[in-house]
């Protein structure tokens, strides 16, 4: 009944949830710049900058950014390969098992990590895999494939089939097709779901610990960090920094699929 | 004027593929489906083939080394009582964080699916969506400050005179530790905090798909606003309610990062598969705790099923 007005109650309920959801990462931004540096003492005795340039000069954050971008990326790329081939063979048509394929590309985001990290370490140890940064891409790109699909899967279904019939009806094959006709309108889609997948593997910790052997990716770091703190006012700085990498993506990807009947990020 | 041909004359390679692809649909689904199975068969399915397969070796006691001999010694091992205690431990307090999260998040859910409009209802997306996506470790380091012995919440507590409540509360030993950072009660809120939006938005879905013009037959037949929403609108949204506390249960059951930064260093599934593959290098135990939530999981997910949560997803 759009004539009803919410009760009282329930606004306040309603913006205590919103609330408690929010305030907790605002809290980093403050700590960020406090001049207490062996404590989390609140309210901060002081505020300063010089936390940035400590941490800009660390030599021992660099090396773990670096390897997450990198990890990150390829994992991408082969979420996007995998992810955008079984969106259209899904969209194209129904087959004897396509059920069992939506679940199975669920599965590894579905069950909680520490399963698929743990099916990982299994794996390498009964094959006799020493660990690398491709264990640990392994892992990362097997779960982002589901974001990828999710965003390309939408976008396909509202894709009208007549346009690739009249592409092939001006005589384009199927490499120009998809060059000018699914590509441009796929590319919003695609692009979403990669920021989202590279969000997601960026952050991503708990298969990691299972994957990684000695290797430090920044989360990684950063769980040390937690676990045994050293200087943490520089933490603070790099989760900062982390919560940037994964934020801004995500804004990005509502921006580019919310027009659609589904929006990015709602399928994590 | 020459006449040109209807059917145009091949151009090389790209024409042959198309025209072969047109006439055997099957062979380009077979095409585009074969890389991502088998990425999904191989690495997915095999790694669970191979925890399975790991959890049924057993550790020789002296030596420590895996011996891959089928035995089922290492599943007799969980209920040994200190395991047995981890996995009641961890169901407690995922069923525990399940219900939080539902009462916390039904407003939340309510508000967006049947008031906010136009504006609000993208300032409620992005107020849920931005939260669940942002950095893990972030969220659980943000609590870390703020639950610590010296953090906010003791100086909230202080300002308002309930300090000596909270020291009073804390000296409990099933509620506190020396400080909240160190606590059981820390570990649920924290869990609470991390899980609780993935159950928002299928909430919101099932509420979003409850027909307004049941809710006027309701008022109709003279239901207050209490009984429309006891007998109309909660049956209705149960199977989202259900729907989304997979997620919850789920993602608390294996979680290992939260209780081992925050709480009594209580162990919980997750944390024991982490610690018995790695310092204990026991990887046939680890294997074998990792699929109790396997197990849970799946009769989670019959119950599920049959309250109709599915078409609610």
């Amino acid at each position: 009944m759009p004539s009803e007005r919410a009760s009282t109650g329930l606004k306040i309920a309603a913006g205590l949830g919103l609330a408690f959801l929010h305030l907790p990462i605002v809290l980093i931004f403050l700590y960020a710049f406090t001049t207490e540096e062996k404590s989390y003492a609140f309210p901060p005795p002081g505020l300063t900058l010089q936390w940035f340039g400590v941490a800009w000069n660390r030599a021992d954050i660099w090396p773990p950014l670096w390897l997450s971008v990198q990890v990150a990326g390829l994992a991408t790329l082969i979420a996007m390969i995998l992810g955008t081939l079984v969106a259209a063979a899904m969209a194209q048509s129904r087959f004897f098992g396509r059920d069992q394929i939506s679940l199975l590309i669920l599965l590894p985001i579905a069950l909680p990590g520490v399963i698929t990290g743990m099916a990982l370490r299994s794996a390498f140890s009964v094959m006799d895999i020493p660990f690398s940064v491709w264990t640990i891409i392994l892992g990362h790109a097997t779960f982002c494939i589901v974001i990828v699909y999710n965003n390309a899967v939408a976008r396909f279904r509202r894709l009208h089939g007549g346009i690739l019939e009249a592409s092939a009806d001006l005589g384009a094959n199927g490499l120009q097709t998809f060059r000018h006709v699914l590509l441009p309108n796929l590319g919003s889609a695609l692009l979403a779901g990669g920021m989202l997948a590279f969000a997601l593997s960026f952050d991503e910790v708990i298969v990691t610990t299972f994957t990684a052997g000695q290797q430090t990716t920044l989360p990684i770091w950063m769980l040390s960090e937690l676990v045994r703190p050293r200087q943490r006012p520089v933490t603070n700085v790099v989760a900062i920094v982390v919560f940037a990498v994964t934020f801004l993506p995500i804004l990005a990807a509502y921006y580019l699929t919310r027009d659609g009947d589904h929006t990015a990020g709602a399928g994590k | 004027m020459p006449h040109s041909p209807a059917i145009l004359p091949e151009r090389g390679l790209a024409d042959r593929l198309t025209a072969t692809f047109w006439r055997h649909p099957r062979l380009l689904l077979a095409v585009l489906l074969t890389p991502p199975l088998l990425w999904l068969g191989v690495v997915y399915l095999g790694s669970l083939a191979a925890l399975l397969l790991q959890s049924f070796f057993s550790i020789d006691e002296f030596s420590g080394v895996v011996k891959q001999e089928f035995t089922l010694k290492t599943y007799a091992e969980l209920f040994r009582a200190q395991n047995l205690d981890i996995i009641l431990r961890t169901l407690l307090m995922a069923a525990l964080v399940t219900v939080a999260s539902a009462i916390i998040a039904f407003p939340i859910a309510y508000y967006a699916a049947r008031f906010a409009r136009g504006r609000w209802k993208a300032v409620f997306y992005l107020g849920v969506m931005l939260p669940l996506w942002s950095s893990y470790l972030v969220k659980v380091y943000a609590w870390k400050l703020i639950l610590a012995r010296e953090g906010i919440v003791t100086w909230v507590a202080d300002h308002i005179g309930a300090g000596p409540l909270m020291a009073r509360a804390l000296e409990e030993q099933w509620f506190g530790g020396s400080s909240l950072s160190t606590s059981p009660v820390g570990t649920f809120i924290v869990f609470v905090y991390i899980w609780m939006p993935y159950m928002i938005l299928p909430m919101q879905a099932a509420l979003e798909r409850v027909p307004g013009s049941m809710l006027e037959a309701s008022a109709d037949l003279g239901a207050s606003r209490a009984q429309t929403f006891r007998t109309v609108i909660f049956p209705l949204a149960l199977p989202g309610i259900v729907a989304g506390s997979i997620f919850t249960f789920s993602l608390t059951l294996g979680d290992y990062i939260v209780p081992q930064i925050i709480g009594n260093s209580a162990r919980f599934i997750g944390l024991a598969v982490y610690q018995f593959q790695g310092t204990a290098g026991n990887l046939p135990l680890a294997a074998a705790f990792a699929v109790v939530p396997i197990v849970i999981m799946l009769i989670y997910l019959a119950i599920a099923k049959r309250m109709g949560a599915f078409d609610a997803l």
